[in-house]
């Protein structure tokens, strides 16, 4: 099953297309996913699909790499219509994939996942891993445990695991959402390698910059369709956020913050050992945000980032001994559930939305219960529905979520729509500080824009905002300082303005003297 | 996991049609298995059938004894169900059955004599206390140190059921009694009083079981606590966020399906028994699981499965002697139940598909 002869590049013949798809189309019921979709991709090509969460991108590269068959229309693989039934018959075609998520065993090493897909015994597999990752710039440790690699390493492990299959198209699925600039910059390279060999590469994403710097061409998918087929080298990034929305989209306004020097958010020297082994702990983290600023916690997700959200929120509490090491408003809260800190004027926007900050298969009339039960929705130990409804009717209302009606289940709302609702719940709180984790994660960029702007309008009118994201542009947007988080450290923060996505890159990967040095600038 | 070219997936979504699906098709499903099986044994169907279904309701009295049996099933699924729903496994209703009879049983046992009107509600409030103390030791366990309920509420039954015989063996057994492990007969005082005629024994633990099942319909479909424990069953990360504590829903999941429980005890001894004995329910703490899952865990719906329940106790005992079928009958029904209702419950939760033939390993990633 594994290797087709014919699966390495023909030099020479460059212009013949390598996959070539002529009106596919793909629905789930009435939900059309794919509409008439045509695409050309050539031997070493690197070709991106762009579009907005929903557009369609996954589908299409699920039927690319044989998971689900289009229901109309015919795909040519080196000029022949081809049916690619499967994934095992894409890789014999030599179509590989990585996915956004990694499929890797964490406890045994980098050779012997690598053996599930590859034949071959593990010392001969092994060479072959490193003569692949010298010969691509991609640094694997064959004899690595899984568990022990960051995410940037074993997404360098699954290119590897590709590569070692010799195949003609390698299709990357938002490749960068987990790496740290730097991480992009050398990914670049190898991929720039692979292209000059030959190897035709789709590149999912929606990172406009990327694919300005990265793609020959692209596809832009919206609501399923093609609305344009481009050289992102000679478009803006306007011009293409335009043609995958349909719309201009506002940047959020970021004046400056006027802080007035009080903290309503303290932490001091929080340490926490995690039950999981392999989780971060949190080592000796400080923050302050003041009343009025939003201050930006950006890193590399998996570097204690949940932790700390789960310490603030209450989720996970302290002993009471250390309850000081977390102050609202002044007052020691380290000890106190989720429901006594919103008491206390804390509230928090999670990052997982379906599960944790709203309970699938309810209603969002018993998510708004959730927990803005305090406003008056409960009395005597009755719920009162009539207060409850008008709760969440006016929380759809004023943000906007699109959903059938009140009743309509958590679980039936796209991932933006029921963040707005979120969003909106929390801000029904009348918080005074407000954590929020990866608020725009996976969302489409209509409902991000939405999410920044209410944040800086929380903002302004004096309220405390902890921002925890993995999105640099997005913290560069809105925040008014920021701190990076690596390992389970915290650096010292600088003011947003003063600094560049350089350097808080190069914080990400734990030169936190890079900061202090700027604040040294900034003190003199 | 695949098996012979076909695969199970879990379904995105459930249709309440399909939920609602669940016991009827248990149902229908249970009684065919069971009348094939019964003609097996050489039964006449059409009389087992009748039996089963049709005499329980043919006398006043076969009515009243659906009607005294179907009460403790229901009042003990209620109180159950308000645990499932939260996820908190009290599998030990049996246990705390009996320890709420032994102790609702001290105060007509040493005062077998009196007439007082107080010694009815005593005995139901000491009842459904000791009842609520038995499933507490659970509760303790779990919310202390994550011992599994659905463990030790089953090993406290088997403690229950050792006490009770040490107890009729020994400090409780009646004086006068020949040595029989029993208590002396209560006196009238701590008998429930009867109704619907002469020689029907349905009696006023119907009304109780009716009161209870408008309190927890009540309190299930309007109360925040029970809200509380919802969410914490059926999202147990919304309910952490939220802030709704996990040892708060164990401590009153438990507590309350103990004080069901332990009131159905005092049913059992003020009914129909009228003393303390060594068989006190023919198995109506674990009866009471699967009419609790066969109602949907919502009280209306217990309501009717506990019916149902009461009558397949009650035919069971009428087709022993006319179609002659085994004694073991009635409980071979309820594992039929069972059996029935996770299957037609899983096929509502999952699908079953071809697998596409070169699918491999890594296939559907």
């Amino acid at each position: 099953m594994l290797m087709a002869s014919g699966s390495t590049p023909v030099p020479g013949v460059p212009s013949a297309s390598l996959l070539r798809l002529e009106n596919i189309s793909k629905n789930y019921g009435s939900l059309v996913a794919n509409d008439k979709v045509n695409i050309d991709i050539r031997p070493g090509e690197i070709h991106a699909v762009l579009g907005e969460n929903g557009a369609g991108k996954s589908t299409l590269m699920k039927m690319i790499f044989g998971v689900t068959q289009p229901n109309a229309g015919t795909i040519y693989w080196k000029g022949q219509p081809t049916e690619i039934t499967s994934p095992a018959r894409a890789r014999a075609l030599g179509i590989g994939m990585v996915f956004q998520h990694f499929s890797l065993f964490e406890t045994i090493t980098v050779a012997e996942n690598i053996s599930f897909t590859v034949p071959g015994d593990i010392r001969e597999l092994s060479q072959r891993i490193r003569a692949a990752s010298e010969a691509f710039g991609l640094a694997v440790e064959p004899d690595a445990l899984v568990y022990k690699l960051s995410v940037g390493e074993r997404q360098r492990v699954e290119l590897v695991r590709c590569l070692l299959q010799e195949p003609s198209l390698l299709i990357l699925d938002e490749p960068t959402s987990v790496l740290t600039p730097q991480a992009v910059e050398k990914l670049f390279v190898t991929l720039r390698m692979l292209s000059d060999r030959g190897i035709a590469i789709l590149y999912i994403s929606h990172k406009l910059e990327e694919i300005r710097a990265l793609c020959h061409s692209a596809t832009i998918l919206r609501h399923g369709q093609v609305t344009g087929q481009v050289d992102p080298r000679e478009e803006t990034s306007h011009s293409l956020a335009k043609m995958m929305v349909g719309r201009d989209i506002p940047r959020s306004a970021h004046a400056e913050a006027r802080p007035d020097g009080k903290v309503a958010l303290r932490v001091s020297g929080l340490s926490t050992r995690e039950r999981d082994p392999h989780a971060v702990n949190l080592q000796a983290v400080n923050l302050e945000v003041r009343h009025g600023e939003i201050l930006g916690i950006a890193g590399v997700s998996g570097n204690g980032q949940q932790a700390l959200s789960r310490y603030l929120s209450g989720e996970e509490t302290l002993p009471v001994a250390r309850r000081g090491e977390i102050e609202i408003l002044g007052d020691a809260v380290g000890h106190l559930g989720p429901a006594e800190r919103r008491r206390q004027g804390l509230s928090f926007i999670p990052e997982e939305r379906l599960g944790r900050g709203a309970a699938p298969g309810l209603s969002l009339t018993d998510n708004m219960l959730l927990t803005a039960h305090r406003l008056g929705m409960v009395s005597r130990g009755f719920i009162r529905k009539r207060v409850r409804d008008d709760h969440a009717e006016r929380c759809i209302r004023e943000m906007d979520v699109r959903c059938g009606g009140s009743g309509a289940n958590a679980s039936s709302l796209s991932g933006g729509n029921l963040q707005k609702f979120i969003v909106g719940r929390e801000m029904m709180l009348r918080p005074k500080v407000m954590v929020v984790a990866q608020p725009t994660w996976g969302i489409d960029i209509g409902a991000a824009a939405m999410v920044r702007q209410k944040l800086i309008a929380l903002r302004d009118e004096g309220v405390s905002i902890l921002l925890i994201s993995e999105e640099l542009e997005e913290l560069f947007e809105i925040s008014d300082r920021m701190a990076v988080m690596f390992e389970g450290r915290m650096s010292q923060p600088v003011r947003t303005r003063a600094t560049t996505p350089e350097r808080i890159g190069q914080m990400m990967v734990g030169l936190f003297e890079a900061s202090d040095e700027m604040a040294a600038e900034a003190a003199q | 996991m695949s098996f012979l070219g076909f695969t199970v997936l879990s379904r995105t979504e459930t249709s309440p049609l399909a939920l609602l699906a669940v016991p009827l098709v248990t149902v229908v499903l249970s009684i065919i298995t069971m009348v094939v099986m019964f003609s097996a044994l050489g039964a006449d169907p059409g009389v087992v059938l009748y039996s089963f279904f049709i005499e329980p309701l043919s006398s006043s009295y076969n009515l009243g004894e659906v009607l005294i049996k179907a009460s403790p099933l229901i009042l003990i699924a209620q109180g159950l169900a308000i645990g499932f729903r939260a996820r908190v496994w009290n599998i030990g209703a049996e246990g705390q059955l009996i320890i709420g009879a032994i102790c609702a049983s001290l105060l007509p046992i040493f005062w077998s004599d009196s007439e007082s009107a107080w010694m009815l509600p005593g005995m139901i409030v000491v009842g459904a206390l000791a009842g609520m103390a038995w499933a507490g030791i659970a509760a303790y366990l779990k919310a202390s140190f994550n011992a599994s309920e659905i463990i030790v509420t089953l090993m406290l039954t088997e403690i229950a059921k050792q006490v009770l015989y040490y107890l009729l063996t020994g400090p409780l057994r009646d004086p006068s009694g020949y040595n029989f492990p029993q208590s002396v007969m209560f006196p009238d005082a701590g008998l429930y009083p009867t109704f619907g005629g002469d020689g029907v024994r349905a009696n006023l633990s119907v009304i109780i079981t009716l009161v209870v099942t408008i309190g927890c319909w009540i309190f299930v479909t309007r109360s925040f606590a029970a809200f509380r424990l919802m969410v914490g069953g059926v999202a147990s990360d919304a309910a952490r966020y939220a802030g709704f504590s996990q040892r708060r829903a164990i401590w009153m999941s438990l507590l309350i399906g103990g004080a069901a429980a332990g009131l159905a005890g005092v049913g059992e001894i003020a009914g129909p028994i009228g003393k303390l004995q060594p068989i006190l329910s023919p198995g109506y703490g674990y009866a009471a699981i699967i009419v609790a899952f066969l109602g949907g865990l919502h009280p209306v719906g217990i309501f009717f499965a506990g019916l149902f329940m009461a009558l397949v106790y009650v035919g069971g005992d009428i087709a022993l002697v006319s179609a002659g079928i085994p004694a073991s009958a009635p409980v071979v029904f309820q594992g039929l139940l069972l059996v029935f209702y996770l299957a037609s419950y899983f096929f509502v939760r999952h699908e079953v598909r071809r697998v596409p033939q070169d699918t491999r390993l890594r296939g559907a990633a």
